[in-house]
C-alpha cells in the first residue's frame, strides 16, 4: 500500500495539503457561504436567524426604508450608503496620507548607510509590534481635551500671550483619520523601502550620465521602480482600513460610524445577524472590486510582500 | 550618487515622521507613572515610598512601590494575569499547529500537482485580501449556528453546552495563521535543490527518514520564520479574537479594549508599558541571536 | 552473486510532456548491457538522454516503457533506497548541516551498522580518497575538489554493486579534472566495482572507459571500446562527435568484405577505403570519413587516394600543426604532428603552397549515408 502511495504523486500532494484544505474550507469557505445565506434571511426577535430568501437587508443598505417620518410607506434613508461612502473616503484619504508620510522615510532609510539601515528599520518596526489597541489608546491620551497636545499648545499660547481654548480633537472624524494613519503607516514604509532598496545604484549613474537632473531622475527612474512597493503597501493599508472598527470606536466615539462599526453593532448590540451579514458581504465585495482593479492596473507587488 | 539623499526636506520629513511614530508611545509610558488615578492630566510622579497606599482625592501620595505603584497594582490584578495566560496559551497552541499544517501545505504546493491545488491556493489567498472583520463575523456565525444546532440535538445544557471559548479562539487563530506560514515556507522552498533528497534516498534513507534528517534541517529557518510570524499574529490579534472569544478566554488585547470603555486608570498605561518593553526586549534578543548566527557562518 | 551484467537496459523509454504539451522521448528505446567490473561511460551532449538513463538506473525516475535490470533483477518501480547502487551527483549534494564524517557515515547509518563498524569503514573510505583528517570539517569549508572526493567516499563506503557518476568533474578546473580522472580510474580498477559514468567530454570518456555508449536524441548511436568508437565509428554522427573528421559524399562503385571503392565527385576522383557500416550495396550513396591526422602530406603520391591540394590556412597548436587545404574546391583538414622542433616560420607550410595529400585505404572509412 505504501508503494501505491509512493507511485501516486498526486495523492501525496493531496494528503499533505489535506489539513489545510479542511481547515480553510471549514473556517473560511463555509463561514463566507453562511454569511451569504444569512444575508438573505430575516432576524428573529432574540437575534437568531430565519432562513428564508429576502432582499430586505440589501435594499435597506441601499436606502430603502419602511419606517419613515413623513408617514409614507417607503422612503429613502441614505444612512447606510453614507456609512459606506464615509468608509471608502476614509480608506482613500488614509492611503494617500500614509503614502505621503511613508515615502520620504522609506527613501531616507533606503539611501542610508547600509550599517545603519537595520537600526532605522528596527525603529519603524517597534511601534508595529506593540499592540494595535494600545496604539489607539495612546492617541486617545494625546488628543483629549486635557491631553498632551492640548497641554503643549496651551503652554505655547500662554508664552505668546494668546488666549487659548483647548481643542476638541477627540471624537471627531479627524481623530479617526489620524488614528488610522498612525496604525497603518509602518505597513507602507516597509514595502516602499523594500522596492527602493532593490533599485540598482548604477541606474542612477546611468541617468545622470544621460543628462537627467535630480528631479527628472526621481520622476522617471526612482518613482516608477518603487511602484510595486507602493502597490503592495496600498493593499496592506486600504483593505484593513475599510474593515477596522476599533479606531473609530475609541477615537470617534458614537459620532463616527464606519462599515466596521456598523457590522460590529449589528452582531453585538442590535442583534441582527442578517443585516450584519449583508453589510459584511457588501464590504467584502467592495474590497475585492477595488483590489481587483487596482492590481489590474498596477500589478500585485507580491514580491514585496514576501520580503 | 543619489542627489536626494542629503536633501534637507527629506531629512526633516523623516525626523518628523519618527517623532510622529514615537510621541504617542512616549506619552503612554510616561503616564504609567502618573500620580493621578483619574489619569486625565499628568500630575507628576508618585513622591514617596510607604507601607500602604495613601490617597488624597484622586492623587496617590505614597505607595509601597513608589513611582511603580501602578505596575504593582497590575501584578495583583487577577484578570490581567488570566488574560496574559490565555493570550500565551492561545498563541503557543495555534502557532505549533498552524506551523505544522502550513509547512505541509507549502511542501504540497511547491512540489506536487493535484486536483485540489487551485482551491488550496485560492483559499490561502482570500484571508490576506479580505478585511479581518468579514472573516471574524463569518466564523462567529458558523459557531453560533453550529453550536445552536448541536446543543439542541444533544440537549446539552449548563457546563456541557458548546459555546465560545479558548477552543474556538485557537481554532480561528490557526485559520488565519496558516496562509502566512505557508507563504513564508513556500518562499524558502523555492530555492531548495532536490538533489540533497535524492542523495539521501540513494544512500538508503526512505522518504520519512530523508525528510527528517535532510529536508527538515535545511528548511528549518523558513519554518521558524513562519512560526514566529504565526506567533506574532496570534499574540496581537484583536478582531478575530473579539468575535470568537467567550467568558474565560479573554486575551490581553480584548481586556485592554474592555478597560478603555470603562474606567481608565494608569494601570492600563502600566500594562501597555510592560507589553512594549517585553516586545522590545524579545526583538532585541532575536536580533542578537541572528547576529551571532551570522557571525558563526 | 555477480550476474553477467551489472546493469541492463532493455528497450527502455522515458517520455515527458513538454511545456507546449507535446510528448517527447528523452530516452528512446535504449538497450544496453553493462558488464560487471567495467568502467562504462555514456557520452553525449546535453539533452541526449544520458543523465535520464542514469537516473532510471538509480531509481529517481521510472521508465515509461521497457525495463531496468540490476544484477539480473528487474527494478520496476523500486525506490532508490532499496537498490544496491549509489550515485555521485553533479553538484555533490553534500549535506551542508553535517560534517564530512557524518556525510560519509550517513549511508552506513541507514544500513543499521553499529558505531564501531561505521567508524572503521568511514576511516577507510576517507583514506581511499585521501581525505584523512577532514572528518570534522563542514562541506562549506572544503574546496571543490575535496567536496567531490567526499561525495565519492560517501557513495563508495556502502560498497554498492554499481557506482553511478553524473558528470562529477564538471565543476573542477582543467588540471584538477585530469588528476581526478586518473584517480577515479585507479580507484575503479582497485575496487573492481562497476562504474557507470555520464559525461559530455569525449576526452574524459576516452581516457577512463572500458566501453562507451555514444548517445544522441535519446538513442544509442554506438556502443564499444574507445578504440572501436574512434577507429570504426558506426555512423556520421559518431564520426563527427568523436574527434574530427573530413566528410565526403560519393557513390559506392565496388564492394568486397575488406575493400570498397567510392566515386567522389567533390574530388573528381575515386577513393579506395574500407566498408565500416553494415549492409552497404553497390550503387548506394555513401558518406566517406577520413580523420585529419590520417591524411598525410607526402613528397610523392601513391597509385591511389592521392590528391593535389593548396594550403589555405595553418594553425600551430604545439603538438600538432593543423593544415587546411583546398582540393578541387573542397576543404580538407590535415593534422600533422610536429615531430621536429623548429622555430623557422618558413619551414612550416605557407598559404598558397601546393602539397600532395595521400590517404591510406585503411584510413578511408565508408559509412552509410544518414
Amino acid at each position: 500500500m505504501l508503494q501505491r502511495l509512493r507511485e501516486n504523486k498526486s495523492a501525496q500532494g493531496t494528503l499533505l495539503a489535506l489539513p489545510t484544505i479542511l481547515w480553510m474550507f471549514v473556517l473560511l469557505i463555509i463561514p463566507l457561504l453562511l454569511t451569504l445565506v444569512i444575508s438573505f434571511g430575516r432576524r428573529t426577535a432574540d437575534g437568531g436567524v430565519i432562513f428564508t430568501f429576502t432582499l430586505e437587508n440589501y435594499t435597506r443598505l441601499l436606502g430603502y426604508d419602511t419606517s419613515c417620518d413623513t408617514g409614507a410607506s417607503a422612503c429613502f434613508n441614505p444612512l447606510y450608503m453614507q456609512i459606506l461612502g464615509r468608509s471608502l473616503s476614509l480608506a482613500f484619504n488614509t492611503t494617500v496620507w500614509v503614502i505621503a508620510l511613508a515615502y520620504p522615510l522609506a527613501y531616507f532609510i533606503a539611501r542610508a548607510n547600509p550599517k545603519r539601515r537595520n537600526t532605522f528599520l528596527f525603529l519603524v518596526l517597534i511601534p508595529l509590534w506593540t499592540n494595535f489597541v494600545i496604539r489607539v489608546y495612546a492617541w486617545m491620551m494625546l488628543l483629549r481635551k486635557e491631553g498632551a497636545i492640548n497641554i503643549i499648545l496651551g503652554s505655547i499660547a500662554h508664552l505668546l500671550h494668546i488666549p487659548f481654548q483647548p481643542l476638541e480633537m477627540l471624537y471627531t472624524p479627524g481623530a479617526v483619520l489620524v488614528g488610522m494613519i498612525y496604525e497603518f503607516l509602518p505597513f507602507m514604509i516597509l514595502p516602499i523601502y523594500t522596492s527602493l532598496e532593490k533599485i540598482d545604484l548604477s541606474l542612477y549613474e546611468a541617468a545622470a550620465d544621460l543628462g537627467a537632473n535630480g528631479i527628472k531622475t526621481f520622476l522617471r527612474v526612482t518613482l516608477p521602480l518603487s511602484m510595486p512597493g507602493v502597490v503592495a503597501g496600498t493593499i496592506l493599508v486600504f483593505i484593513p482600513v475599510m474593515g477596522t472598527f476599533i479606531v473609530s470606536d475609541i477615537l470617534g466615539g458614537r459620532q463616527v460610524i464606519l462599515v466596521g462599526n456598523l457590522i460590529q453593532r449589528q452582531f453585538l448590540d442590535a442583534r441582527d445577524p442578517t443585516f450584519g451579514s449583508a453589510a459584511s458581504l457588501i464590504l467584502m465585495i467592495m474590497t475585492l472590486i477595488v483590489t481587483y482593479f487596482y492590481t489590474r492596473k498596477f500589478g500585485f507587488g507580491e514580491e514585496i510582500v514576501v520580503a | 550618487m543619489n542627489p536626494f539623499r542629503r536633501h534637507p526636506v527629506i531629512q526633516i520629513a523623516t525626523l518628523l515622521v519618527y517623532i510622529f511614530l514615537y510621541a504617542p508611545i512616549v506619552v503612554l509610558i510616561l503616564y504609567s507613572f502618573n500620580a493621578s488615578r483619574a489619569n486625565v492630566t499628568f500630575e507628576g510622579f508618585i513622591p514617596r515610598v510607604s507601607n500602604r497606599v495613601e490617597m488624597q482625592g484622586s492623587l496617590v501620595k505614597a505607595s509601597p512601590c513608589g513611582a511603580f505603584h501602578w505596575f504593582c497594582e497590575l501584578s495583583k490584578n487577577r484578570d490581567v494575569v488570566n488574560a496574559a495566560g490565555n493570550t500565551l496559551k492561545i498563541a503557543f497552541t495555534s502557532t505549533i499547529l498552524s506551523t505544522i499544517i502550513g509547512t505541509m501545505a507549502a511542501l504540497a504546493l511547491q512540489r506536487y500537482e493535484f486536483k485540489l491545488k487551485p482551491f488550496s491556493q485560492l483559499s490561502l489567498y482570500i484571508p490576506i485580501v479580505i478585511p479581518e472583520i468579514v472573516m471574524g463575523i463569518g466564523i462567529l456565525t458558523l459557531f453560533s449556528q453550529l453550536f445552536g444546532l448541536l446543543n439542541g440535538w444533544f440537549g446539552l445544557t449548563g457546563g456541557a453546552r458548546l459555546s465560545l471559548g479558548l477552543g474556538t479562539v485557537i481554532v480561528s487563530h490557526i485559520a488565519f495563521s496558516i496562509p502566512f506560514v505557508t507563504l513564508v515556507v513556500q518562499a524558502r522552498l523555492q530555492g531548495f535543490d532536490k538533489s540533497f533528497e535524492e542523495a539521501a534516498m540513494d544512500l538508503g534513507a526512505n522518504e520519512w527518514t530523508t525528510f527528517r534528517r535532510v529536508t527538515l534541517p535545511m528548511i528549518l529557518p523558513g519554518i521558524l520564520s513562519g512560526g514566529l510570524l504565526a506567533f506574532t499574529l496570534s499574540l496581537d490579534d484583536f478582531v478575530i479574537t473579539f468575535f470568537t472569544n467567550g467568558p474565560g478566554s479573554t486575551t490581553l488585547p480584548i481586556y485592554v479594549y474592555g478597560l478603555l470603555r470603562r474606567i481608565i486608570t494608569p494601570q492600563v498605561n502600566a500594562l501597555s508599558t510592560v507589553w512594549i518593553l517585553t516586545v522590545f526586549i524579545a526583538v532585541l534578543l532575536l536580533q542578537l541571536i541572528q547576529n551571532r548566527e551570522q557571525k558563526q557562518n | 552473486m555477480a550476474h553477467e551484467f551489472a546493469v541492463e537496459l532493455r528497450d527502455v523509454v522515458k517520455q515527458f510532456v513538454t511545456p507546449e504539451g507535446n510528448l517527447l522521448n528523452a530516452v528512446d528505446h535504449v538497450t544496453m548491457q553493462i558488464k560487471n567490473g567495467e568502467f562504462f561511460s555514456m557520452l553525449g551532449s546535453s539533452g541526449c538522454g544520458k543523465t535520464t538513463s542514469l537516473r532510471m538506473i538509480a531509481g529517481f525516475e521510472w521508465p515509461t516503457g521497457g525495463e531496468v535490470y540490476i544484477e539480473g533483477e528487474a527494478m520496476g518501480h523500486t525506490p532508490p533506497f532499496l537498490r544496491k547502487v549509489n550515485t555521485v551527483f553533479q553538484s555533490y549534494a553534500l549535506f551542508q548541516h553535517m560534517t564530512v564524517y557524518q556525510n560519509v557515515a550517513f549511508g552506513l547509518e541507514m544500513e543499521g551498522a553499529d558505531k564501531n563498524e561505521i567508524e572503521k569503514r568511514v576511516k577507510r573510505a576517507l583514506e581511499m580518497v585521501q581525505l584523512t583528517g577532514m572528518e570534522r570539517r563542514r562541506p562549506k569549508q572544503l574546496s571543490g575538489g575535496q567536496q567531490q572526493r567526499v561525495a565519492v567516499a560517501r557513495a563508495l563506503v556502502k560498497v554498492p554493486d554499481v557506482l553511478l557518476l553524473d558528470e562529477p568533474l564538471g565543476a573542477l578546473d582543467l588540471k584538477l579534472r585530469k588528476e581526478m580522472q586518473l584517480e577515479l580510474k585507479a580507484l575503479q580498477q582497485q575496487l573492481g566495482i562497476t562504474f557507470v559514468y555520464v559525461t559530455h567530454d569525449q576526452e574524459e570518456a576516452m581516457t577512463m572507459s572500458d566501453r562507451i555508449a555514444v548517445m544522441s536524441k535519446g538513442k544509442v548511436q554506438q556502443m564499444g571500446t574507445p578504440v572501436e568508437i574512434y577507429e570504426r565509428p558506426a555512423n556520421r554522427f559518431v564520426a563527427d562527435f568523436i574527434g574530427e573528421s573530413n566528410f565526403l559524399e560519393g557513390r559506392l562503385k565496388s564492394l568486397s568484405a575488406k575493400e570498397a571503392c567510392v566515386v567522389v565527385p567533390q574530388l573528381n576522383a575515386e577513393l579506395t577505403g574500407i566498408p565500416v557500416s553494415h549492409g552497404l550495396a553497390v550503387g548506394e550513396e555513401v558518406t566517406v570519413s577520413i580523420r585529419p591526422e590520417k591524411v598525410h602530406i607526402a613528397e610523392k603520391g601513391m597509385s591511389q587516394n592521392t590528391f593535389k591540394g593548396k594550403v589555405t590556412n595553418t594553425v600551430y597548436i604545439g603538438t600538432d600543426t593543423h593544415v587546411f587545404t583546398d582540393v578541387h574546391g573542397k576543404s580538407i583538414k590535415v593534422f600533422e604532428q610536429n615531430r621536429i622542433s623548429r622555430l623557422d616560420p618558413g619551414s612550416f607550410y605557407t598559404v598558397g603552397q601546393q602539397v600532395i595529400l595521400v590517404m591510406m585505404p585503411e584510413n578511408v572509412l565508408i559509412l552509410k549515408k544518414d
